[in-house]
């Protein structure tokens, strides 16, 4: 469970404070798939970073399963983060490595000592083939990142992220650089990871046709303020705040188009 | 013909010898230059304001360092380090001579290069690297390092090419090597010929030395 309270970021530049994040309150359960949505801006992925702490909060409170993980430095800040995956809307895989070491890239960092199965590069890399299986990569272990498609190398972003088998997964933006019948079989995949493994999805997205098709939660975030959260329905069916009003209508033009895509399927 | 066979018979030895001189004291300082330039690159990366360990201060002496280093006429440098040379290999002279003041005169600009490289790797890689958990040396070791490798290939080949014509100017106070003969037999003694075959001899080299370079930078990259 990942519990926010009061998060406050804010950012000083030359021309003066800048309020990233403003009294932010969210809990995130077990098992959800929760949807952040706004627009280019709106502190979204300044959010999302705070539960992995790639960004340190200004004020606040950010527990995981009820350790308050604000304080968290050095080797604890580490570990923590090994058990978050966490995935990105240009992939961001190594281009120097290959599909399988790309898989493996987290599972050598491991500090816990020598025992495990990860010890090895065997292990590793019966570890890696493993996951390349689960997203349908298994063939492409010795390719390098250059040779795949976009949706491809998103797939194999996943297994990466997968390797610690973390309980957390982010996800940002992470089909925003896809097309629409890659992104539907990107979000399937997603949907299945959190249906047979139990990860916990954050997913922070723009389109709220993405965030209907997987989450069953969803918080609307405008100029740093959660301004609508609730259940996927409710907020579909009864949108609250004017910006998700403003997202709807949006969505409304292109999601005929993905509904064609996947009649198509 | 007759005329390049004697030429040879009379100086292919000298030529020979100072040819392998002036390989000898170029490939050891590039070396050398990269035993300090390469940390002092990575250090200057990763103490930047955006860096994974931003410090001003430390960032800021270096970068002095590297530029007072850089702005330094190499020709004065190499007299004004005399007696540093000859406390770390007893001799200002000769090859042994030659490598410290190359050196120490590379390895800022090396630097440079090195930072230069460095910072070209996609901050993305970084992000995904510490959101894994990724300690600062493991980022330093297995995603700077290994992501810009094209690039620090590439650099390589600059870094050895400007010690190459460094060298030439230490051959003026006595390291020897081509640099060293051409003056010597061409400007000092009128022998236009040796000088000419010196010349032709680093031309060759150093086309050699970058296309090695151009395609181990080739080779070496992923990337499509």
């Amino acid at each position: 469970m990942i519990e926010i309270e009061h998060l406050n970021k804010t950012f000083t530049a030359r021309s003066g404070v800048h309020h990233a994040l403003s009294d932010i309150n969210l809990r995130i359960e077990d098992g959800d798939v929760f949807g952040i949505i706004g627009q280019s801006g709106a502190g979204k992925s300044t959010l999302v970073r705070c539960i992995n702490m790639l960004e340190q909060p200004t004020s606040g409170t950010v527990r995981i399963d009820g350790a308050d993980i604000t304080g968290y430095r050095g080797r604890q800040l580490l570990g923590l983060r090994s058990r978050i995956g966490m995935i990105f809307q240009n992939f961001s895989l190594f281009q120097q490595r290959t599909v399988l070491n790309n898989v493996t890239f987290p599972l050598e960092l491991s500090r816990e000592g020598r025992g495990g199965k990860n010890a090895t590069r065997e292990g590793r890399e019966a570890r890696a083939k493993e996951l390349l299986e689960l997203v349908g990569l298994a063939d492409h272990a010795d390719r390098y990142p250059s040779e795949l498609s976009g949706g491809q190398q998103q797939r194999v972003a996943i297994a990466r992220a997968l390797a610690n088998e973390p309980s957390i997964m982010l996800c940002d933006e992470a089909t925003s650089a896809l097309d629409t019948r890659t992104t539907v079989s990107i979000l399937n995949l997603l949907r299945d990871i959190n249906k047979n493994l139990g990860v916990t999805m954050v997913l922070i997205t723009h389109s709220l046709a993405v965030a209907r098709m997987v989450c069953n939660r969803i918080a609307v975030i405008d100029e740093g303020r959660i301004v609508e959260e609730g259940s996927t329905e409710q907020v579909f069916s009864n949108p609250q705040s004017a910006v998700t009003r403003e997202l709807l209508h949006f969505d409304s033009l292109t999601q005929v188009q993905a509904d064609e895509e996947r009649a198509g399927n | 013909m007759e005329v390049l066979a004697d030429f040879f018979a009379q100086y292919g030895d000298l030529l020979l010898q100072e040819a392998w001189n002036t390989i000898l004291m170029t490939v050891i300082s590039t070396f050398f230059a990269y035993v300090i330039g390469l940390p002092l690159g990575v250090a200057l990366v990763v103490t930047s304001p955006k860096g994974l360990r931003p410090h001003r201060v430390v960032n800021a002496i270096l970068g002095w360092i590297v530029n007072i280093g850089r702005s330094f006429p190499f020709i004065i440098l190499l007299v004004v380090i005399i007696p540093f040379t000859r406390l770390l290999v007893g001799t200002s002279l000769g090859v042994a001579g030659a490598i410290v003041p190359l050196t120490v005169s590379a390895a800022p600009f090396v630097g440079r290069m090195v930072e230069q490289s460095l910072s070209e790797v996609d901050a993305g890689l970084i992000e995904a690297a510490q959101s894994f958990g990724a300690s600062t040396w493991q980022i330093v070791w297995k995603v700077y390092l290994r992501e810009g490798v094209s690039s620090l290939i590439r650099g390589v080949s600059i870094a050895y090419i400007t010690i190459f014509g460094y060298a030439a100017m230490a051959g003026a106070v006595g390291a020897g090597g081509l640099g060293d003969l051409a003056i010597r037999y061409g400007y000092q003694r009128y022998i236009g010929s040796v000088m000419v075959a010196a010349v032709v001899i680093c031309i060759i080299w150093v086309q050699l030395f970058q296309s090695i370079g151009d395609y181990a930078a080739r080779k070496i990259d992923k990337r499509r």
